[in-house]
């Protein structure tokens, strides 16, 4: 077991040498433009630029300039942004990281209550209609932009529907920290939180359904069922448990995808000023620093989150320990 | 090319030529797809959508009179009888500045009505929703064919090439794809690229296709290498390397053509989840460039005008969730059909 947890954290660790080495090359090698009129962003003065050059090295070798950048980056954590001057990225991203975390916390306990709510009434009822609409309800969350799902969600919440009973406690589109003000806090994430999950919650409930449904098949539901169990306890106790590694290993993927993705788009949506709204505001005046420190932090944090996710994967399944 | 082709039944076990089915498992494959209602309703929708977005040229010029790409901010239309502004003084707040005309419902003139700069947000869509469909479709068919050669490589001659290109794959595995996107678009979206023969303006439409076709790459090639290296041991590819066969004709003859269920498989759903890749890039501004139009534009446009006039982020939207949702049963029928044990599931980001 430890061979295993040792071997996926050097996996970890090289995993995120290559992402940094590979955001290096995106910002700072790509042909086409030069990189110091990059980083220093639009309409930047000829002592910016030449400053820019000398700072980040780019009359030297790329591997000092990528070791200068490192260094910048996750020692010194000086990086600057050129559009609003003197701006300190990596505090900065540090700072919002809670609104994110909060976002997404929130939207995968959800999701996962959700899709397993789902998938198992779907598998139970096998066959019905509640199955066939359940899945269709699951396939039609897949397939939209969640964006664009935050956008309805807002012309009901906000404005069409916001004089009604049903939605006149939602509160204006914004963050409120959890520590000044735990209420505000929940109701001004409630609406994010189900946008968000509404796309996992389907997917996930047709793999679970899928898997609930093969996991039929097996000798040992049969089993439990010669021996008179009845078919919730089967379902639940039986074949859920196997199935739920299966959530696991897909948890921990999309929580990468969502984090980089999802997460972004809908902190857009709502407003919440989190990491994705950095990045988007970042993006909107091409403050290239910004970008490249958003990127860089959340993915790097997304390769430790899976990392953990297989560790606790090594936990849940004793075959994998063997391994 | 049938009867050339081991299939994939006969490379677990060797079943007797004699008892051997008499269609090919590609003839098998389409009847099981063609009695599949659900797909079959999703490809005509899918067929229509496409066939609709075609038209728009002719919708803009002929049906609905106006260009869709030049801002009229004091035009009129005739409606009703009566000639009204295209942008009405507002009436809200101080009544300063102007509101489009909304939804008129009238095929001839802004149907869905006009967006911030005046522009009919019905003809938009049809235009927006052929730089959609091309970007998803070809940036779906550069996936595959990468992907493929990765997975034929790295499976079939293993060694240092599968070292490296696996671990290359891992990285970009690792690497959440937006914000890979993120940052590719970020670089490339001022200056276009320039490397060698290959040089893509910047705001050309080809740029979010080249970006949306890299990043789904190891999502692809993963399953594909393994299922390469799988089939480099069976039996009839050890006899044709016994036989001293070519490399290159054992990959094209013997191993591609057991590959290319795979490959089908995930080209109506990697369609599905490049298109919402793509309107993403376009809604956070890094995707397609204006004056050009995609169904992610259009919902951008509308941001601003979601509470006075939502329906110029709600069509499009409407537009993505069916073509994307007709994609995804599509894609569920042709993996039922041709991947009858459901190996392959594909993460939707």
């Amino acid at each position: 077991m430890l061979g295993a947890i040792v071997k996926r954290l050097g996996q970890m660790l090289f995993v995120m040498f290559g992402i940094s080495v590979l955001v290096f090359l995106i910002f700072f090698a790509t042909p086409g433009a030069d990189p110091a009129a990059r980083i220093a962003g639009r309409n930047a003065s000829p002592e910016t630029l030449a400053a820019v050059r000398k700072d980040f090295g780019f009359d030297r070798p790329l591997p000092v300039q990528y070791a200068l950048m490192m260094n910048r980056l996750f020692v010194t954590q000086d990086l600057t942004s050129f559009v609003n001057r003197g701006w300190k990225v990596v505090p900065a991203v540090i700072d919002v990281a809670p609104v994110t975390l909060s976002l997404v916390t929130g939207a995968a306990i959800l999701w996962v209550i959700g899709g397993v709510a789902i998938g198992l009434l779907a598998a139970a009822t096998r066959g019905s209609i509640l199955d066939r609409t359940l899945m269709m309800l699951g396939l039609i969350g897949v397939s939209m932009p969640v964006y664009w799902l935050g956008e309805v969600m807002n012309l009901i919440t906000q404005s069409r529907m916001h004089d009604s009973w049903l939605f006149a406690w939602v509160p204006q589109l914004g963050y409120k920290p959890l520590t000044s003000d735990p209420s505000g806090w929940f109701l001004t994430l409630v609406i994010p939180w189900i946008t968000l999950a509404t796309l996992y919650m389907g997917l996930y409930g047709r793999v679970l359904r899928a898997n609930l449904v093969e996991a039929g098949q097996e000798d040992y539901i049969r089993t439990a069922r010669a021996k008179g169990l009845s078919e919730t306890r089967i379902l639940v106790r039986h074949a859920l448990r196997t199935s739920l590694i299966t959530i696991v290993t897909l948890f921990g993927l999309d929580f990468g995808a969502l984090v980089g993705g999802a997460a972004l788009l809908t902190e857009v949506v709502f407003g919440l000023q989190g990491i994705g709204k950095l990045t988007y505001d970042a993006l909107r005046s091409l403050d290239l620093p910004v970008i490249m420190a958003t990127v860089m932090y959340a993915s790097f944090f997304v390769v430790v989150a899976n990392a953990l996710v297989d560790l606790l994967y090594v936990v849940l399944d004793p075959r994998i320990r063997k391994a | 090319m049938t009867d050339q082709v081991a299939s994939p039944a006969n490379v677990a076990s060797e079943t007797p030529a004699a008892s051997r089915p008499a269609r090919g498992p590609w003839a098998t494959a389409l009847r099981k797809l063609r009695s599949d209602n659900a797909a079959m309703v999703a490809l005509l929708i899918f067929l229509l959508i496409v066939a609709l977005c075609l038209l728009a040229p002719f919708y803009a010029q002929y049906v609905a009179h106006n260009d869709p790409f030049r801002s009229n901010l004091s035009g009129k239309i005739m409606l009703a009888g009566k000639r009204v502004p295209v942008m009405e003084s507002s009436t809200e707040g101080l009544g300063l500045g102007f509101t489009p005309i909304g939804p008129t419902w009238d095929i001839t003139a802004y149907f869905l009505g006009a967006d911030g700069q005046g522009r009919d947000v019905a003809a938009r869509l049809l235009y927006g929703g052929r730089n959609s469909l091309v970007i998803a479709g070809v940036s779906t068919a550069m996936c595959l064919v990468l992907a493929a050669i990765v997975g034929l490589v790295a499976g079939f001659f293993g060694g240092i090439a599968d070292w490296v290109l696996s671990r290359l794959l891992d990285v970009l595995w690792a690497f959440p794809v937006y914000l890979l996107a993120i940052s590719l678009s970020i670089v490339l979206i001022s200056h276009g690229i320039d490397i060698g023969p290959i040089s893509i303006n910047a705001g050309s439409l080809s740029l979010p296709i080249f970006i949306i076709g890299i990043i789904y790459v190891p999502y692809v090639a993963r399953p594909i290498r393994g299922q390469v290296m799988a089939l480099t041991q069976s039996e009839f590819v050890l006899a044709a390397i016994g036989l001293g066969v070519p490399n290159h004709r054992i990959l094209f003859r013997d191993i591609l053509p057991n590959v290319m269920t795979t490959l089908i498989v995930f080209v109506p759903l990697m369609m599905a989840i490049n298109m919402l890749t793509e309107s993403a890039l376009s809604f956070l501004s890094i995707g397609v460039q204006p004056p050009d139009a995609s169904w992610g534009t259009i919902i951008q446009d509308g941001q601003e005008l979601l509470y006075t006039r939502p329906m110029v982020a709600l069509a499009p939207g409407i537009a993505i969730v069916i073509t994307v949702l007709a994609l995804n049963i599509l894609g569920d029928g042709v993996r039922d059909a041709l991947d009858p044990r459901s190996k392959l599931r594909i993460r939707t980001a």
